[in-house]
């Protein structure tokens, strides 16, 4: 294939809100109960009854639209998407179409230099000129390697979630549960600004930090609280006007992601080499064979006649509601990342693992209150507790230990209660069941023994067992020496204070030499 | 009477409503269409330049619930439950505490 092409990518992301009941009715939005335990005549669409709007809903919506620079619509109002679907038991979706809450907002990623590059396809090598002039004039220059951009935010709306169904095999029948029917969500709808899968996942890794920073949302992919729609479609390069889209839907990992992108991409890029049109629809992707399959057209009839909910008076945003919201934003990844750069001289490269994670950033800030040795506090999150969490597959929202004891830990190694060989099991214990280290240290023996005269036989009971060693240092083999401190600290049970042992072995020995 | 409805369109919105129907039926429920459509054609008679739409005739607006659990969550299972029952009560066929409805995916 001799033409250049340009892939374009515009994402539909669903978010669940962190809130304790669901959006228009008072059920618990928890996850994992008993099915239909959480509703009630408001989620399963009694006729008669009536939704509330849970103010909270309106409270996460407008920070996350704020933080993502969107513009508030000061007048807004929910709609009602029409369809037939056994997870939707009102026969609607109470959503906004009209009036949403933000619009014109944008965000910045950040992907390495090339990346360009991965949206272009051709048969030799379209240089990041060429790739980059087509791009809409977004992207403003390469710094560190890295590319900025900007991604437009077309839209935030609130709505509802759906009912889950359960499809059993044997029986021929689905199982409907209404739990999470009427859990809130935003959909956050960007402008179609992404060229590769690169600057997808960059852009969802972006909405992702920002909105668990806010607290609006834990946005976990596998369980489904923050999932995204792929709309892509493929131009002639310098192409002005878009090819026909598809939405690609059923996407429940980054890794899907890019894999869905670069398969729909190649099969559009067929179809157009083939002389065939695309055809603009709903395709679902199976990531077990890495193959979409079209959704079948009475499953994306796309008429939902919406009109405005009668049962919903509207909202009225004020200047006071925003500039609380504002006031109350909390310090977001990029400040914290300069911050703690700045306020604790920590590397850049550390800052940037820290704040990774809104959790794991709050226990550094705590303790690093708590002790006043952020870098030593960095130092133990950085090393010890990024290889238990490997070491363990957990990801950095799961630790449950306290501040306070990673602060007590780091007290008795400040003040030499305990010696780091020591010190790393005792955060072990910390990290696995967030125990007081002060109490564990003496409940297990553990200080530090740095009396002389107990060193000092534990020295020479070693000496004598390895008479061997003691001959190769008479005969200059002066690494007799470390094995012989080894060993102590080994018979020591690594409690010995090892400046000491050191030190007397090194007297022990000259003593025997003369 | 409105006779633009024409067979793709009673076809069309027998899909959106998934209503299977037979020859007779696609008939009578074109030609009740036409009526109603030609009932609303009325308003049409009237001018609404410059009118903005009512969805709402009430003058409020911000009615908010606070984000708080409501007491039959905090009772427990058996509250939980028996709201269960309740909602299951006019379910056609149920299994596990679950609505059965025909498979939905092929």
């Amino acid at each position: 294939m001799s033409k250049r092409y340009e892939t374009v990518i515009g994402l539909e992301v669903h978010v669940e809100l962190a809130t304790k009941t669901k959006i228009f009715c008072s059920c618990s939005t928890q996850f994992g109960g008993a099915p239909n335990t959480h509703t009630c005549p408001v989620c399963t669409g009694m006729p008669g009854s009536l939704p509330v709007l849970n103010k909270q809903v309106v409270e996460h919506s407008l920070a996350v639209g704020l933080a993502l620079n969107c513009q508030v619509n000061r007048r807004c109002r929910f709609d009602r998407k029409n369809y037939f679907y056994p997870d939707n038991p009102q026969n609607y979706q109470i959503s906004q179409l009209y009036l949403p809450l933000c619009r014109d907002g944008f965000v910045e990623i950040e992907t390495e230099a090339p990346g360009a590059e991965a949206g272009v396809s051709d048969s030799g090598k379209a240089s990041d000129a060429e790739a980059g002039a087509s791009d809409s004039g977004k992207s403003f220059g390469a710094e560190n390697g890295k590319r900025r951009k900007r991604i437009g935010i077309h839209e935030i709306h609130m709505e509802e979630d759906a009912g889950k169904l359960i499809h059993e095999e044997a029986s021929g029948c689905s199982l409907v549960d209404y739990n999470r029917s009427g859990v809130p969500l935003i959909e956050i709808v960007s402008e179609p600004d992404m060229r590769s899968a690169e600057e997808v996942i960059a852009y969802l890794e972006k909405l992702r930090m920002t909105i668990q920073y806010l607290g609006a949302s834990d946005c976990k992919l596998q369980e489904g609280s923050m999932r995204a729609d792929v709309n892509l479609s493929v131009r002639e390069m310098g192409a002005k006007e878009l090819g026909t889209r598809t939405e690609m839907k059923n996407l429940n990992s980054f890794k899907a992601i890019a894999r869905a992108i670069e398969s729909e991409r190649k099969r559009q890029i067929g179809l157009l080499e083939s002389g065939k049109p695309v055809v603009q629809e709903t395709r679902r992707w199976d990531d077990g064979s890495g193959i979409s399959y079209p959704m079948r057209s009475k499953e994306d009839a796309r008429d939902y006649r919406y009109f405005p909910d009668p049962d919903l008076p509207p909202l009225e945003i004020s200047d006071d509601w925003i500039a609380r919201i504002r006031e109350n934003q909390p310090e977001l990844q990029e400040a914290k990342l300069e911050r703690y750069q700045t306020e604790y001289g920590l590397p850049a490269y550390d800052a940037r693992i820290l704040t990774d994670s809104r959790h794991l950033a709050h226990i550094f800030e705590e303790t690093a209150a708590l002790c006043q040795k952020p870098k030593e506090v960095s130092n133990w999150l950085m090393v010890e507790g990024m290889r238990l969490l490997k070491e363990q597959e957990m990801e950095a929202e799961d630790i449950r230990f306290s501040a306070e004891n990673l602060a007590r830990l780091i007290e008795l190694v400040e003040k030499k209660t305990i010696n780091r060989t020591v010190a790393k099991q005792v955060f072990e214990a910390v990290f696995k069941d967030d125990i007081d280290p002060e109490a564990y240290v003496k409940d297990h023996g553990l200080s530090v023994v740095d009396d002389e005269s107990t060193l000092r036989s534990a020295v020479k009971a070693v000496m004598d067992a390895n008479p061997q060693s003691v001959q190769d240092y008479r005969n200059g083999k002066e690494k007799a020496a470390g094995f012989l401190v080894g060993q102590t600290m080994r018979a020591m049970k690594g409690k010995a204070a090892p400046g000491l042992v050191n030190k007397l072995v090194m007297e022990l020995l000259k003593e025997i030499v003369g | 009477m409105a006779d633009d409805i024409s067979d793709e369109m009673i076809e069309y919105v027998g899909i959106l409503a998934k209503l299977e129907l037979s020859e007779e039926e696609k008939r009578t429920a074109k030609r009740d269409m036409g009526r109603m459509l030609d009932y609303v054609e009325l308003l049409n008679e009237l001018d609404t330049t410059g009118i903005e739409p009512v969805p709402q005739v009430f003058p409020v607006c911000n009615v908010f619930r606070e984000d708080v659990l409501e007491d039959s969550g905090k009772l427990g299972k058996s509250a939980e439950t028996a709201v269960r029952e309740d909602i299951l009560a006019n379910a056609p066929e149920q299994k596990d505490g679950a609505f059965v409805v025909p498979r939905t995916i092929g």
